[in-house]
């Protein structure tokens, strides 16, 4: 009896994770074969008002590098502030609080962003779209600062010190040399994460048919455009949005992947 | 002195997310509080939204209206036709007249008020967020399940892999592949719309399956293998083991990770947006369109104006504080025991 149940149960979960596993499998298949069959390489020559993706891969590349130049410097600091230099209940609130902020909805930040920077400026913009990111960036890269540098050991700080070191010396000749391939992939995840985000874009940014680098007017992006090409009735419409997902996918999992392989050279 | 400026600037760095998470509540505040003023709490109990009510069903303000008319009438009434025998008749016409003129000057005064109500988009939020729950964290635990125990080691380490991987797909994806592929199967086997609460609920746990088969295989891991070997020393089955050794050791860890899938679920607004039918109505069967809060405000953001958007800001700061409160929940209580 004992040993019957335990077959029913293992292969309940067995069949459980084949039944999940296939769903993404559909998801992913789905996504190859629609998105190969629609896929030029004209698609990266001409912008959406051609019938092309070129100004959305652009636009999209931009507001995340905006969002990168102002989140990561700013998540770097801080976290080095939770791990080195904060001391008590502060940098514990703190680090509380960030996790808490990861984990926010993100169209609560578009909300928000809307309210502070749309509104009194008169209208969407690259630059709102890219705040938006940023702010939803900022998280993710104190989480994972925090975290690596926790893993270097106290005795590098300490021989450090006892060099006759000042701490930020310390701090970014050893601890920030020490864990940098650990950040590394942090910043890297956190690039994957929100280059595919749509909601926190819907009402900053929104998109744009044309080709842009004024950050002052509506931007394009590509994962907005996906939601709006993908509402329309026309097939050819459809297509190209299944085109630029895959082309999405295909960004968002070699960012991924890059930052797993650096970690695992390091192991190694 | 650079020391001490460094140290200035990472404390302010910090405080960022404090001085960030106070804005996007105060913000968020300031904008509903028009909303807030006019609805109070009433706004999560009314169904209507943009719907344009006639603004005498306020009785003051309907009393107010009919002693003016009337009494304007009546003093037509005495010029014209004093001393007239048929008072009764005078005093009908007078009624009707009264009648018609208060719909005349509802017309055209636009004596009608727009209300919005929250209830719809509550309820659909809170729906969709349990049917995507109670359809992933069966199979999550599996694939958990199977991945720490069952499956070989290179095995588990490439789905172990690939399922990571998923968990990083943009959700609009998701979205997509459930209208256009899942959605139809699904009205097939229960009948309904395409685009229904089901849908957008199944598609949503789908989405949220490979966060969460990821965190909790990694509680799962935690058990040390001591514990494991001595519990199949004693005689225990797998099934065994896996219910009185590893699931008590990490349970704390599991439901920590199903609540922070639940937080991911509720803020969900790509997955949702393309199958929930956007429809400002409250749901009678699980096949019913509907609308959650994320989609209510991804497609209504840009065209609301004055009270409309006030309102959605009202929405924006409800699913703010409820995913707050529920992360902030599974961080302190469940979580933290974890670490310790």
């Amino acid at each position: 009896m004992r040993l019957l149940i335990n077959k029913i149960v293992l292969a309940l979960s067995t069949l459980s994770a084949v039944v999940g596993l296939a769903f993404l499998g559909w998801i992913l298949i789905t996504l190859v074969a629609k998105g190969i069959t629609s896929f030029h390489f004209e698609l990266f020559l001409k912008d959406l008002v051609d019938g092309g993706l070129r100004n959305l891969i652009i636009g999209q590349f931009i507001m995340a590098g905006i969002a990168s130049l102002i989140g990561i410097p700013l998540g770097m600091v801080a976290g080095i502030y939770i791990r080195e230099y904060g001391r008590g209940k502060y940098a514990e609130f703190i680090r509380d609080l960030s996790d808490i902020m990861m984990s926010a909805p993100s169209i609560v930040i578009g909300a928000f962003v809307y309210a502070v920077i749309v509104i009194p400026t008169g209208g969407t913009s690259g630059f709102a779209g890219a705040i938006a990111l940023a702010i939803m960036m900022i998280p993710i890269i104190i989480n994972t600062t925090d975290s690596m540098l926790s893993l270097v050991p106290k005795e590098l700080r300490e021989a450090g010190i006892a060099l006759g070191a000042s701490k930020y010396k310390v701090i970014f000749d050893i601890v920030i040399k020490a864990a940098k391939v650990g950040i590394m992939t942090g910043v890297l995840l956190s690039f994957a994460r929100i280059i595919g985000e749509t909601a926190p874009l819907l009402f900053t940014s929104e998109t744009s048919n044309y080709f842009s680098l004024n950050l002052t007017e509506s931007f394009p992006s590509l994962t907005v455009s996906i939601y709006d090409l993908a509402n329309e009735p026309e097939k050819a419409s459809r297509d190209l949005a299944w085109a630029a997902s895959f082309i999405l996918t295909v960004i968002v999992l070699v960012i991924n992947l890059t930052g797993r392989y650096i970690t695992r050279n390091k192991h190694k | 002195m650079l020391e001490k400026l460094f140290q200035k600037i990472s404390l302010l760095s910090a405080s960022l997310v404090l001085v960030i998470l106070v804005g996007i509540f105060t913000t968020l505040f300031l904008a509903a509080k028009p909303a807030i003023d006019e609805y109070g709490f009433n706004f999560v109990t009314e169904k209507a939204w943009d719907k344009e009510v006639p603004l005498v069903q306020d009785t003051t303000t309907q009393n107010i209206d009919n002693i003016a008319v009337g009494s304007a009438e009546d003093l037509a009434d005495d010029d014209t036709v004093i001393d007239d025998e048929d008072d009764v008749i005078s005093d009908e016409d007078d009624a009707d007249d009264d009648t018609i003129l208060m719909d005349d000057e509802d017309e055209e005064s636009t004596a009608t008020k727009t209300i919005y109500g929250g209830l719809v988009p509550v309820v659909g939020t809170l729906l969709t967020t349990l049917i995507a729950l109670i359809f992933a964290v069966p199979i999550a635990m599996g694939i958990a399940i199977f991945l720490s125990e069952i499956a070989p080691k290179n095995i588990s380490n490439v789905v172990g892999i690939a399922i990571e991987l998923l968990a990083a797909i943009p959700s609009i994806i998701f979205g997509m592949w459930g209208l256009y592929y899942f959605a139809p199967i699904v009205s097939d086997l229960f009948g309904g719309y395409q685009v229904s609460l089901l849908t957008a609920g199944l598609v949503l746990g789908v989405m949220i399956l490979p966060f969460m088969a990821a965190i909790t295989r990694d509680s799962m891991n935690t058990t040390p293998n001591v514990l494991k070997e001595s519990a199949y020393a004693m005689g225990a089955t797998k099934f065994e083991v896996i219910k009185d050794v590893i699931f008590p050791y990490s349970k704390v860890g599991i439901i920590g990770s199903i609540i922070l899938a639940l937080g991911r679920a509720l803020g969900e607004t790509m997955a949702v947006a393309f199958l929930i039918g956007s429809i400002f109505s409250l749901p009678q069967k699980i096949t019913d369109p509907t609308i959650s809060i994320p989609v209510a405000l991804a497609n209504n953001f840009g065209e609301a104006s004055g009270l409309g958007e006030s309102a959605l800001f009202y929405l924006a700061l409800i699913l703010f504080i409820i995913s707050f409160a529920i992360i902030s929940f599974a961080k302190f209580y469940f979580l933290k025991r974890v670490k310790k």
